[in-house]
């Protein structure tokens, strides 16, 4: 990291005295720039052996034919070149066009779902900046779904969902007479809408927990010169809060995505193993196409067209934002 | 430390491709003679029950051998997920439960111990079972990949208070009486006939039956899959049509995978349900013996049989020693007492089913009406679902194909000839090429 930043003729001024050093200092100085690296080591070490050995294991599963016939010891299973990705992507055969649409489906939910989480935490956590008397509680009770084990909460949302027994249509249908019969809410077209609902009431709290910390460190006399300016509330909100709240929001977004568009727990919980066409997000899909009909080497190239399109949406994000941060910065 | 390794592996992908090499050779834990690790199947109405029923037994096992059983009963959604994971992983228990049907499946990954002459000597014979469940322990023509522990046949249940007042004098053995019933009972917020849209091998089950009434396999006689078959087709849209256009089933039903419509049987909601050994559910949802009777499950015309007049598939649990196990001796003692006549008798009465072995039938306590509908099922019009390596996939798709034809049928949306097909037809796609 320091040696890039040397190596850079525009970084400032401060840095550059360290080449002027002389070789003893320097010497220790490595020596100080070792320790850290070296500290790191074991994590880094575990970091390989849970996570990029895996990953690897699992590219390398991606082009070999492993079925039921070979899991007992997949190093003898057959390698098949591209074949599985051919039969992921012929989107005119069954199997590709139900992962384009298992594809797109998770677009859509993750899209409405990182808006509705983001708009629901932002505007909590700007209406809790004012001091009222209960504010306290509220915050804590914005909290609770973030807290809750995923599945004890999903499951209970499974039986709120229930068509015959459930809360949800005792409300709608039994109390406000919404629609003729009541709906099904965990079979058929509206499941989609239920996987929104319980991921939203699942992710807000976080939107809210990084908002709030981010409201924290905005000086409260800009809000002050501002309002003496005759800027109101939502003129406020627009030239000061959001701003101030870019990095924050970078971020926040980010991590939102990638957890909505990778979850597995909620529908999982929620539909059990086979989700509903209207409701049937990627992650699901992949399970269901590699464990469900014994196919891993079918899921795993599933998996790593996934892992590549997560990695060209961040790179491109993080391109675009950090760009125009910058710009905006000078 | 078994459990803590087991609960490991349960963590699906990671644990799968992580364990591949990791143990490439495939170890099952430590080599103790003096122990088992015994997975079993959720056969009672909770997996508490289950606890209560086999723990003696296995106490009276480790008295006669020294032989500590370690139990851990697998509710069904999850058994054959952790089986898969400990094949793959070869992390496994000695013994375990398998659904009969998986056998084949099972088979064709080498996870478990052929049951060659050998072995069968070693518990006792391979004749102290009945011929029809052994017809369900593996491939035909290779050495069984496990034995039968319980059989069980389906049976049509009703409910004799909601017969009684709907003026119905005999219970349906056909399905048009069926159907005539079910409209009789359909009425204010009762319904006819229960069923579980939403579990998958339920589906399976039920379509399979019918699926023989129509002339239709579901695979072809070299092992092809062939869903979309104008039989196949025929007894998926009869099934499903019980709610699409009889409409004596709830359409409720189309999202239940929990047993609900055992609940809603005792609770006199509904009055018929086509089921494997509900006896001790219904027993457990406060239900007498009295209370419900049972005839064997419908045929199109004349009595059950072979061929056209099959009515079940022969239903039922084996047991299956796991390849890598350090205590293979053990595992064979335990399989051995498993399947004796004293404790086959006294597992098979508690559980409501049938023993498939000769010895333990003879029994006086099964001379009991409601389990002779079950073995003479058995015995006489029930058949083996397809014993083919892609058994479980089968399961999979085509159960999930009939699940969302009854989330259509459910929704008031036509369940047609032309819709069934394209869900088989989708389903026969998702099926491994060979």
């Amino acid at each position: 990291m320091t040696r890039t930043a040397l190596a850079r003729p525009s970084e400032p001024a401060v840095r550059k005295a360290a080449p002027g050093e002389a070789p003893a200092p320097r010497r220790s100085g490595r020596r100080r720039i070792a320790l850290p690296y070296l500290l790191l080591l074991p994590a880094l070490l575990l970091e390989l052996l849970v996570h990029l050995v895996p990953m690897l294991m699992g590219i390398g599963m991606s082009f070999k034919e492993l079925t039921q016939f070979y899991i007992r010891n997949w190093s003898e299973a057959p390698w098949s070149g591209l074949d599985n990705y051919t039969v992921a992507i012929d989107f005119d055969a069954p199997v590709g066009q139900a992962l384009l649409k298992s594809f797109l489906t998770t677009c859509l939910f993750t899209v409405l779902s990182v808006a509705l989480c983001w708009f629901l935490g932002t505007a909590a956590a700007i209406f809790l900046q004012e001091n009222f008397r209960g504010r306290g509680i509220l915050r804590t009770l914005f909290l609770v779904p973030y807290a809750l084990p995923v599945y004890a909460a999903v499951i209970t949302w499974a039986f709120m969902f229930q068509r015959d027994n459930g809360l949800i249509n005792h409300v709608l249908h039994d109390q406000l007479g919404i629609g003729d019969s009541p709906a099904f809410w965990l079979i058929g077209d509206n499941s989609f809408w239920a996987l929104l609902v319980v991921s939203v009431w699942k992710g807000w709290p976080f939107a809210f927990l990084t908002v709030m910390a981010g409201l924290q460190n905005i000086p409260r006399d800009m809000y002050e010169a501002a309002a003496l300016d005759g800027a109101g509330v939502i003129k406020q909100i627009r030239h000061i809060t959001l701003p101030s709240l870019r990095s924050v929001n970078q971020v926040l977004v980010l991590v939102l995505f990638l957890w909505t568009f990778n979850d597995f727990n909620t529908p999982f919980v929620l539909f059990g193993k086979a989700a509903p066409e209207a409701a049937d997000l990627v992650s699901l899909h992949i399970y269901q196409s590699s464990f469900q009909t014994w196919n891993f080497g079918t899921g795993s190239a599933m998996s790593v067209l996934l892992l590549l399109f997560l990695l060209v949406v961040t790179g491109v994000y993080l391109l675009l934002t950090t760009r125009g941060r910058k710009t905006s910065d000078v | 430390m078994r459990r803590i390794r087991a609960a490991v592996t349960g963590a699906v992908t990671l644990s799968l491709a992580f364990t591949a090499t990791a143990c490439g050779g495939g170890e099952s834990g430590e080599a103790t003679p003096k122990t088992l690790t015994y997975w079993a199947s959720n056969q009672g109405s909770s997996l508490e029950v289950d606890k209560k029923v086999l723990q003696p037994e296995l106490d009276r096992f480790e008295q006669e051998t020294g032989i500590k059983v370690k139990l851990e009963v697998i509710p069904w959604s999850d058994l054959l997920n952790r089986i898969l994971t400990a094949a793959t992983s070869g992390q496994g228990p000695d013994v375990l439960n398998i659904g009969n049907t998986w056998s084949a499946s099972l088979q064709s990954t080498g996870a478990l111990l052929p049951f060659d002459a050998k072995n069968f000597d070693s518990i006792g014979g391979k004749d102290r079972f009945v011929d029809s469940a052994l017809g369900s322990t593996g491939t035909p023509g290779k050495d069984p990949a496990a034995v039968p522990l319980y059989s069980m046949a389906y049976a049509l249940y009703y409910n004799k208070q909601m017969f009684k007042d709907a003026g119905i004098a005999k219970p349906p053995t056909t399905w048009d009486e069926v159907i005539a019933a079910g409209k009789k009972l359909s009425k204010g917020g009762k319904w006819g006939l229960g069923v579980e849209g939403s579990n998958l091998s339920n589906n399976i089950h039920q379509v399979f039956a019918l699926g023989k009434q129509h002339g239709a396999d579901f695979f072809t006689a070299d092992g092809k899959a062939d869903f979309t078959s104008d039989g196949a087709v025929a007894a998926v849209k009869q099934y499903v049509d019980l709610m699409a256009t009889q409409k004596i089933v709830a359409p409720g039903n189309a999202e239940y995978a929990q047993n609900q419509s055992l609940s809603d049987f005792a609770k006199n909601k509904t009055g018929m349900v086509l089921w494997q050994t509900p006896s001790q559910t219904f027993a457990s949802q406060g239900m007498t013996p009295e209370e419900w009777g049972v005839v064997p499950a419908p045929v199109p015309s004349g009595k059950p049989g072979a061929g056209r007049q099959t009515n079940s598939m022969v239903a039922g649990i084996n047991m299956a020693v796991f390849k890598n196990t350090k205590n293979l001796d053990g595992a064979l003692k335990f399989v051995k007492f498993m399947t004796s006549d004293e404790e086959q008798v006294i597992l098979n009465k508690t559980y409501g089913s049938v023993p498939p072995v000769k010895g333990a039938q003879k029994d006086p306590s099964f001379a009991d009406p409601s389990l002779d509908v079950i073995r003479e099922t058995l015995a006489s019009s029930a058949a083996a679902l397809p014993q083919v390596p892609e058994e479980s996939q089968f399961e999979t798709v085509v159960g999930t194909a009939v699940k969302e034809l009854f989330a259509d049928a459910a929704a008031g949306r036509p369940v047609t000839t032309e819709s069934v097909r394209a869900k088989l037809d989708k389903a026969q796609q998702q099926m491994p090429k060979k």
